[in-house]
């Protein structure tokens, strides 16, 4: 145990410092659940990879440069401290980009990591459908073998900000005749394809921040398959669960959730006095988030020294999202009457973030498997508890 | 940057879990219980045979010098086996009281070499302790008094016993009368010393907590597994499967400021309160829910003192208030990162 960062670490953090003080955009961007702001995520998005920051652990010649994932955490680390813009990408970079790496062929990863990394290319998550949410294996959505294409028929559903993205990826049936976890074939569809109808749906916040997207005969070449034909579904669980839980939202974000709590309370403090309940979830967000911090580089460590991480990180996911709710939940309570209004109200405080973040945090328990299906994991597979 | 253990380590602690199941099997614990002093001499000898009590005095008095890291394992299995000897108080929080005393310090030498001879009990009373565990075996009483530290004998002291809920806890109420016969140290080297004293205390609490816990769940889940209703094991049932997730995901998210504490312990880190605290409250808040699921999870058996949790159960509520409640450490907690210019926020995980 050593909990030093070393001269290259460091060197790192300090160039990523330097940079985001000079590039971050001073005004915030527009919410990225519209088109405006989808776009202006796209421009900044593309100013991050033409320096190599996008996609910090990716290899070189896919559009990274090659950092380990102690660097990885650095770079999180320097990029919500400097409140950089949300990652618009983040469905492709997260959860394909990972999937690509292990099973894509050289040419797959060199098609798509690029132009992902670069967010060229934009990429919603066709993992659910109307009748297969929690109960992914049910998916009926079919992709027929015809020569060299799929012939893809039948509706995703809950993919996040599809009617602006340019590609879709998800499990599709390719054996009409099997059955749950079989004859499921993982493929990347361009959202152009002929045949492709995106029906936006209104989120929450009132934004078309999802959308159902409908096939109807719509053809991509048997080369858009990740993996081999039929073995979708452990090409998706592959890496899952690593990504789901660490990769997709690192601590980062929520210790800078938890320090913008801090000085909520402070100033709440300075306002109407100390109030004890409200102290201590203020502190419990801190903890919560610094415990994050400190198991992720733990992970990490593990990792480094060869270690597989499966099912363990399931915890992570039900830990990120119930903390992230708690504390926006704690924010609000603070903010009192003023914590209904939304951004550019003119008696807003903090221009409607709180509230913001506090209706996305409704969603973190549900989405990337609900936090039903991830305790049903940690008590399966970890503490090996018998199926129902 | 490197936040795991090494081969060693961990090879530390599978040893140290080897010896003790062994050693303190449940039926020996209720043993243990039922006598007047509470304390196997034989099971104490064992564990300084095994050098457990020699593991942190400094090689010169005869010890091997290891430090808070291993303490932060050893804790946890001592927990898991619900030791009923305070062990940790002598070899690890006393022993690193003295340690951390000037060289030379009267009777300093001598009790550290005691310590790791094995054969020596020293009780610790520090203010935020108003029982004292062990006063009554003990042979030495190590007492802060105005940050100074005052060393009396038993025969020296006034003390009443008391009786715990965890029968393996032995807590004395003291009364003490300081006098420069009893004084070793002023509070001006006094003082830091208690402080890092504190802290020991605490994270050896902590670990222990967390190692209680991890025991409970281990017994709910064999529990879950054997027991059948409505046809099936309960642990097929999502409402018990979902309590159980969370115990572990309570222990899990426990380990890292655990050993986050112990290494900022052992470094001398200047935020060594901050860190010890937030491991005290995560460890006992794992070993709480671990408690409230795991008697749950256990139904009716789990009210009964047949079944073997009650006595990881109590230790665990017994020590909850140990080396400081859980408002005594949130307010060290809020101390540090409510104050003006605190270093918190992403960059700071490691560093600040």
């Amino acid at each position: 145990m050593q909990l030093k960062f070393n001269d290259k670490q460091n060197a790192f953090r300090a160039e990523v410092r330097e940079w985001l003080a000079q590039n971050v955009p001073s005004e915030p961007l527009l919410s990225y659940d519209t088109r405006e702001g989808f776009e202006q995520h796209r421009e900044w998005e593309g100013k991050l990879y033409q320096n190599r920051l996008s996609m910090v652990m990716w290899p070189q010649d896919l559009g990274g440069r090659g950092c380990d994932l102690t660097e990885w955490l650095i770079f999180e680390e320097e990029y919500y401290a400097a409140g950089a813009p949300m990652r618009v990408n983040q469905n492709g970079q997260y959860l394909l980009g990972p999937t690509l790496m292990e099973f894509g062929t050289e040419e797959q990863k060199h098609r798509f990591l690029p132009r992902m990394a670069a967010s060229k290319d934009m990429w919603a998550q066709g993992w659910s459908e109307p009748d297969a949410g929690s109960d992914m294996a049910a998916v009926r959505s079919k992709a027929i073998r015809d020569g060299d294409e799929f012939v893809i028929n039948g509706q995703k559903t809950w993919s996040t900000r599809a009617i602006y993205a340019d590609w879709i990826f998800g499990l599709f049936r390719s054996d009409p005749d099997s059955k749950r976890h079989h004859g499921l074939s993982y493929l990347v569809v361009p959202l152009d394809a002929p045949g492709v109808t995106i029906r936006p749906i209104k989120a929450l916040n009132g934004k078309d921040a999802f959308a159902e997207v409908f096939f109807d005969d719509v053809r991509v070449p048997a080369s858009n398959c990740i993996g081999d034909e039929g073995q979708g579904w452990s090409v998706a669980m592959a890496t899952a669960g690593f990504e789901r839980g660490l990769l997709l939202r690192s601590p980062a974000r929520f210790q800078q959730t938890a320090k913008r709590l801090v000085d909520l309370y402070r100033q709440y403090a300075a306002d109407y006095g100390e109030n004890g309940a409200l102290r201590n979830a203020v502190l419990e967000g801190w903890m919560g988030a610094e415990a994050y911090a400190q198991a992720a580089y733990h992970t990490v460590g593990l990792v480094d020294k060869g270690a597989k991480i499966g099912a363990e990180s399931s915890i992570n996911k039900v830990i990120w999202s119930e903390l992230d709710l708690k504390m926006h939940e704690t924010a609000m309570e603070m903010l009192g009457a003023y914590g209904e209004l939304r951004g550019g109200s003119p008696a807003a405080l903090d221009d409607g973030s709180w509230l913001e973040g506090f209706l996305f945090a409704q969603a973190g328990p549900i989405y990337a498997g609900t936090n039903e299906i991830q305790r049903n994991i940690i008590a399966e597979r970890m503490l090996g508890l018998p199926r129902a | 940057m490197d936040f795991t253990f090494t081969e060693d380590q961990l090879a530390f602690k599978e040893a140290i879990s080897r010896f003790l199941m062994t050693e303190a099997p449940p039926e020996m614990l209720r043993e243990i219980w039922d006598t007047e002093e509470g304390r196997s001499p034989e099971l104490r000898r064992k564990m300084a045979e095994q050098g457990l009590t020699a593991l942190s005095v400094p090689e010169d008095q005869g010890g091997l010098g290891m430090d808070d890291i291993a303490w932060a394992l050893l804790t946890q299995e001592l927990g898991y086996y619900a030791i009923p000897d305070s062990m940790a108080d002598t070899a690890y929080v006393a022993s690193g009281l003295l340690t951390a005393l000037p060289e030379g310090t009267r009777r300093r030498e001598e009790l550290l070499e005691k310590i790791a001879e094995g054969n020596f009990r020293v009780a610790v009373a520090h203010s935020v302790n108003p029982l004292v565990a062990d006063v009554h075996v003990a042979d030495k009483i190590l007492i802060e008094h105005e940050g100074q530290v005052h060393l009396v004998s038993r025969d020296q002291l006034d003390y009443e016993r008391n009786s715990s809920i965890d029968s393996s806890r032995r807590v004395s109420r003291i009364h003490f009368k300081a006098s420069a016969d009893s004084k070793i140290a002023d509070a001006d080297c006094g003082a830091a010393a208690w402080g890092e004293t504190l802290n020991r205390g605490a994270l050896a609490v902590a670990g222990q907590s967390l190692g209680l816990a991890q025991r409970m769940l281990d017994l709910s889940v064999d529990y879950a597994v054997q027991r059948k209703q409505f046809g099936k094991p309960i642990g097929s049932f999502q409402a018990v499967k979902h309590k159980l997730a969370d115990v572990v995901s309570g222990i899990e998210f426990a380990k890292p400021p655990l050993y986050r504490a112990a290494y900022a312990l052992a470094h001398g880190d200047p935020r060594a309160d901050l860190y010890v605290s937030h491991a005290k409250l995560a460890c006992c808040q794992a070993a709480m829910v671990a408690a409230r699921h795991g008697i749950q999870v256990h139904g009716a058996m789990g009210y009964t003192w047949e079944a073997d949790l009650q006595m990881f159960m109590k230790r665990a509520w017994a020590l909850q208030a140990s080396w400081g409640t859980a408002e005594f450490h949130r307010q060290r907690v809020a101390n540090d990162i409510l104050a003006d210019g605190a270093a918190i926020g992403p960059q700071y995980t490691f560093e600040g």
